[in-house]
This record gives structure tokens, sequence and C-alpha cells, in this order.
């Protein structure tokens, strides 16, 4: 006869295997299809580039790592910085950044005007933020192109309200890669407001008014600081997917104004300098990782330790 | 208890006058309030009494600010407050969750409408350390709201409510959250404070007990009107209207016929054929049929005699006394409360014929 205690260690054993069990399809699809793949880039960037794209297996190189951010003259061997890299970088940042900001200062008013409805009408405002969701976003990208074209919605509309005699050019400048950035990422800052300001108790912010805070002071000393956490969630889900942006740069920008994904996937194809490619890769994730860590821990510790 | 002189030339702190409150238009419309006037005095501690839904916390709303009069005026100290947001009127509210700022410490709650009102930093601290030693809470002022009792959280919403030293402070049913013991102590406490601070309390409750016991004037509400304004013996022994006598404490009612009016004291014939006198509400002269209340305490349960008589059907022991149920020769039941002695029985037993005693001056006739 086993004794209690065996019984309950047994029992605990099978529970852990089980749940063990349970959790292999996870553990596989996050080691196999998302990690490995990462190390595969990581030893692609520090191999020799093949003649016809590819790399040379087995041959150490560093050239991928060392054009990331300089160039070498192929006549005099001297060693400058990749201007075009770091203009692209620099493009990249920025555009993120003001998407990121923008998105935020429209979100903000979307969310809380939905969190204000009445419970029974605030489903029908979420699911109306969610229908771009629904469309291709390559489709939404030649729709925001059909807004912006030098004969677009946008421009034929100020033109015939008589406030400019000729069109803007916007398309294939950084303003079109930025509307089209703001466009599609404005959903990915509001829902996560709307989570966060859903949640508040708006019983605070009379109590707020009660002790002579005017509406301003409401606003940045209670509603912000409660929705903290939505602001921050917000802004990395926006900020992460605009850094990496691939399909509005390359239709909205042209073949001028790249951005880092379009660059990485030039060295892919026409570039044919895979290590360069992979290192660029790499570089992109260590610049969304610092980012992140940096903007994290600088809300957090204004936010008082709450939230 | 005593009833505190009526001073009749005391300053209004609040007056609201004919006020009504509409929800919505049209037939679906909903009158919250329905021409509401009630004057409250400086240095009062007045309750607004009643059952959820009768308006009472609608009209304290309106006073703090938060929703505007459809008709009427409110006016504090003689000005009309009722163009003001409610950030720029001296009032402020105990709300009934306490909405303490859940980021902020307890002393930063405190703090909060000093600050907005551009106190100095010195004076700041001087203060919020003065209201945290008022509701006894100086120990843990720099603890998170979450880390807190629902005791102490009363206390800080209490402090922070005071601190900014409003002309008038607003409590929205503050401790029907607390447990029983702890709302007894708060009773006393908020009593204390009202005294010591000298601000004017504008009370709501639906507990009557907490009314009778705190209050220096009480206002009682049913479907958005003012049924009766007076103190708590007013209210107690001379309710004006049915619902006022039912709602408060435990009543017996009695259909009687009026026999006569005589110097404000009315004659009126008891089921029984018995003639007692009954006060009256002041100006109110009925004839016919009237209602006569007696509190269950204000009647004696006798062997012989007495102005009505009946079977004892049930007897309830309470602690501290009993309370007599008696089935009476023409129907109702009557309820008369005895107070427990140290000799256990109570005088009778269930099927026992009784009389019924009732005081002079209990018995009181309703406005219908």
């Amino acid at each position: 006869m086993a004794s209690a205690a065996e019984i309950a260690r047994r029992d605990e054993q099978s529970k852990t295997r089980t749940r063990w069990l349970l959790s292999l399809p996870a553990l596989f699809i996050v080691f196999i299809a998302a990690i490995g793949p990462l190390f595969v880039m990581l030893a692609y960037s520090f191999m020799a580039k093949g003649d016809y794209g590819d790399v040379k297996p087995g041959e150490f190189s560093l050239d991928g790592w060392f054009s990331v951010l300089f160039q070498r003259d192929i006549f005099d061997d001297t060693v400058t910085l990749a201007d075009a890299h770091l203009s692209i970088l620099w493009r990249s940042v920025r555009l993120s950044v003001i998407t990121t900001l923008a998105t935020l200062a429209l979100g903000f008013p979307t969310a809380y005007f939905i969190a204000t409805r009445p419970r029974s009408t605030r489903e029908v405002w979420v699911f109306l933020i969610t229908i771009p969701f629904w469309t291709n976003l390559l489709i939404r990208t030649f729709a925001m192109q059909q807004v912006i074209r030098n004969e677009g919605v946008l421009n034929t509309l100020l033109m015939w309200l008589g406030i400019i005699n000729e069109p803007i050019p916007i398309m294939y400048t950084d303003w079109a890669i930025l509307f089209g950035m703001v466009y599609v990422y404005l959903p990915l800052m509001v829902l996560p407001l709307y989570a966060s300001m859903e949640k508040l108790d708006f019983r605070l912010v009379e109590a707020g008014y009660d002790l002579y805070a005017g509406r301003l002071a409401v606003l940045r000393r209670i509603i912000l600081p409660l929705v903290k956490p939505g602001i921050v969630a917000g802004s990395i889900l926006v900020f992460v997917p605009s850094l990496g942006a691939y399909v509005i740069p390359r239709v909205l920008g042209g073949g001028k104004n790249l951005m880092l994904a379009n660059l990485i996937e030039l060295q892919f194809g026409a570039g044919r300098n895979w290590p360069l490619g992979a290192a660029l890769s790499i570089s992109l994730m260590l610049l969304v990782m610092v980012a992140m860590l940096v903007y994290v821990r600088n809300a957090t510790r204004s936010g008082g330790g709450h939230g | 208890m005593p009833e505190p002189s009526p001073v009749p030339d005391a300053r209004i702190a609040v007056d609201c006058h004919g006020i009504v409150k509409q929800f919505g238009e049209g037939p679906r419309a909903l009158r919250a309030l329905d021409n509401v006037s009630v004057a409250i005095r400086e240095n009062e501690f007045f309750t607004l009494l009643g059952p959820s839904g009768c308006g009472k916390t609608t009209l304290l709303r309106m006073i703090a600010g938060f929703e505007y009069p459809t008709e009427g005026t409110i006016r504090l100290h003689g000005e009309d407050i009722a163009g003001l947001p409610p950030f720029k009127r001296p009032i402020n509210t105990v709300f009934q969750s306490y909405a303490l700022f859940p980021h902020l410490t307890v002393w930063e709650n405190v703090a909060f409408g000093l600050q907005m009102l551009g106190w100095a930093k010195g004076k700041i601290e001087a203060r919020v350390a003065e209201m945290l030693k008022l509701v006894h809470m100086e120990e843990l002022a720099q603890r998170r709201t979450d880390q807190i009792s629902g005791g102490q959280a009363q206390r800080v919403a209490l402090a922070r409510a005071l601190a900014p030293a409003p002309k008038v402070l607003l409590l929205d049913e503050p401790l029907s959250a607390l447990d029983y013991k702890l709302r007894k102590e708060m009773q006393i406490e908020l009593k204390r404070m009202q005294s010591e601070t000298g601000i004017t309390f504008i009370f709501v409750t639906h507990d009557q007990e907490e009314a009778l016991t705190m209050s220096d004037r009480i206002a009682v509400m049913s479907k958005g009107r003012v049924l009766q304004v007076g103190t708590p013996w007013d209210i107690y022994d001379k309710p004006a209207e049915r619902f006022v006598a039912d709602f408060i404490g435990e009543t017996n009612f009695l259909s009687a016929a009026m026999v006569g009016i005589e110097e404000g004291v009315a004659r009126v014939r008891l089921p029984s054929g018995i003639e007692i006198s009954a006060s009256l509400a002041e100006g109110y002269r009925p004839a016919g049929e009237a209602t006569v209340v007696v509190r269950p305490e204000h009647a004696r349960m006798v062997t012989t005699g007495g102005q009505l008589s009946g079977v004892v059907e049930n007897i309830v022991y309470f602690g501290t006394d009993t309370h007599i149920h008696v089935k009476l020769d023409q129907g109702s039941t009557f309820m008369v409360r005895q107070q427990n002695s140290r000799s256990k029985s109570c005088g009778a037993s269930v099927g026992d014929r009784v009389g019924i005693d009732i005081a002079p001056d209990a018995a009181q006739v309703l406005r219908d």
C-alpha cells in the first residue's frame, strides 16, 4: 500500500508530466519556428557572401557586420561611414517616432470617446476600429496612394476648395510614408488605449473635479497616470512594426525613400549580399530591443511605481 | 434625545429652491427630482434620508456640481452657484466608493486638493499633517491606497475632502461599505469632526437609524419629493405622512374616525370605540376617516383595561426588548415593544387575552 504522501507525490509528478506534454506544440513553435531561424541569421551574418547571393558556408567573415555602418572605397580601400545606410536608419527611427506620437495624439481622444460611450454602443465603435484589419495591408496602402497622389482625393479636394492652385506632391516623400503608417497603425494604438481607459474609474475623474482640478489638471494628474499601461502598450505596438515597415515605404516612398526593411530586402535580392542582410536584420532587432528597454524603464519610473 | 432649539434666523448655507431634474424627454422622461426645496443651515449636520431611487444622491450631486438642475436654483450663502463647475465650488465630497486615487499615496491623496488650489508647499505639509492627525492616519501616510483597509480608506477620503476647509461637506452614504461595529464608531467620529471643524455636513443615507443618531435635521425623501424636514425627534415622533412613519422605525397604523379638533389636538375614535387624543401636523384639519400612528414603545400591554384589546399572537425576543404582536379584535395586528427586565417573562404568553394602553400624546394623525 502506498502512503498518502507517496500518492500525493505521484499525482504531482503526473501533473507535471501532463503540463510538459501539453506545452510541447508551443515549445516546438517557439524554438524551431521562431528562435531557430534567428540563429541561422546570426550564422549567416558571420559568413562570406556568395557570388550569386547565398553564403559560403564555413568561410568566416566580418564583412557583413562591417558593411552595416562602414563602406570601403573600391579604388583606394579607404574606410568611410556608410552614409546611405545611416540616412536610412535615421529615416526609419525618425518616421517611427513621429508615427508613434501621431497615433498617440489621434488615438487618445478616440479611445477616450469610445470609453465614455454607454456600454452597449462601445462594442460598435470598437468593431468599427477593427474593420481595416479585414483588408490586406497592401490594398490599404494602395488606397492611401489613391488619397495622396497628385490627382488623388486630397489634392483634388484642396484644389476644388481653392486652397491650393497646384497639387502638393506627397507621393514618394517621407510624408507619404508617414501618412500611410499613421493610417495603418492607428488601430494598434487605439485598442490598448481603449482597453485601459475602459477600466478607468470615472468616479476618480469626478473626485478630481471635486478637489478643484480643472479639465487639464484632471487629464494630467489623474487620467494620464492611470491609463499609462495602455499608452506604453500602444506605443510598443505601433513603434515596433513602424521601424520594420516594408510594404508602406515600398509603395508610398518609392525607390528613393527606403526604410530599414527595404534595405534588408535589397540585400537578399538585387544586392546579393546575404551576410549584410542578416547583419542588418539583427541590428534592427537589437535597435527595437534597446528602444523598448529604455522606453519601458522610463515609463515605469515616472509612473510612481503604479501600473 | 433633546430637541436642538430651532434658530429661526440661522444663516442658510445651501438653499435649494424648486429643484426639478428630468432625465430624458417626452413620455419616457424620468423625473428624478420633482420641485424640491430645502434650506440647509450653517454648521448643521443635515441628512437626506430615503430609499434608493428617491433622488437624494441626485440632489447631492447637484449641490456638488456633477449634475445641473432642469429647473430651480441652488444658492451657496446667497450666491447662485448653478453655473459653476464642481472645481470652482467651495464644496467637497466624500464619495460612496471613496474614489481615492490609486496611483497616489495616502499623503498625496489628502494633499491633492490643496495642490490644485495652489497652496504653498509648507502650508500643504502642515495642513495634510493636521488632517491625517484628525482621522488618526499619521502612521500610514506613505501607504498606497490599495494597502489600507476599508475603514482606513474611509478616513482618508474624509481627510481629503476636509483638507481644503470647504464651506460644505457632502457625504454620499460613506458608511455603507463598513461593517456594523466600524459603522457605529465612524458615526460618532463623523459627529465629532463636524463639531470640531464647524463645517456644514450634508449626509445622504438610506439607513434611518444612522440618520436619527447623527443628524441635526433630516429631510425624508421619496420618489423625487421631500416629504418632511425636521429634527430626528420631529421625524420620529411626529411623522406627517404615512411614508415617513413607515420608513422610520416600526409603527402601528390604526384607522380611526375624527371626532373633533381642540387647540390643535384631535379627538379620534379608535376601532374599539374608545376616544383618545392625537396630535396633528401644524395647520392640518382633517375630517371623517383618518389614520393614526402609535410607536410600539409608546404602548403598554396590560392584563385589564386599555384602549384596545386583543389576543397575543406572537412574542419575539430581541435581547434588549421584546416585541409582542397582538391580534386586535377588529382584525389588524398591533405591536408593543417592551423593555426587558431581569425577571424573564414578558408577562403574557401566546393566546392570552390582553389590553393595550396607549401613552398620552403618543398618537399622531397622519396626513394622507
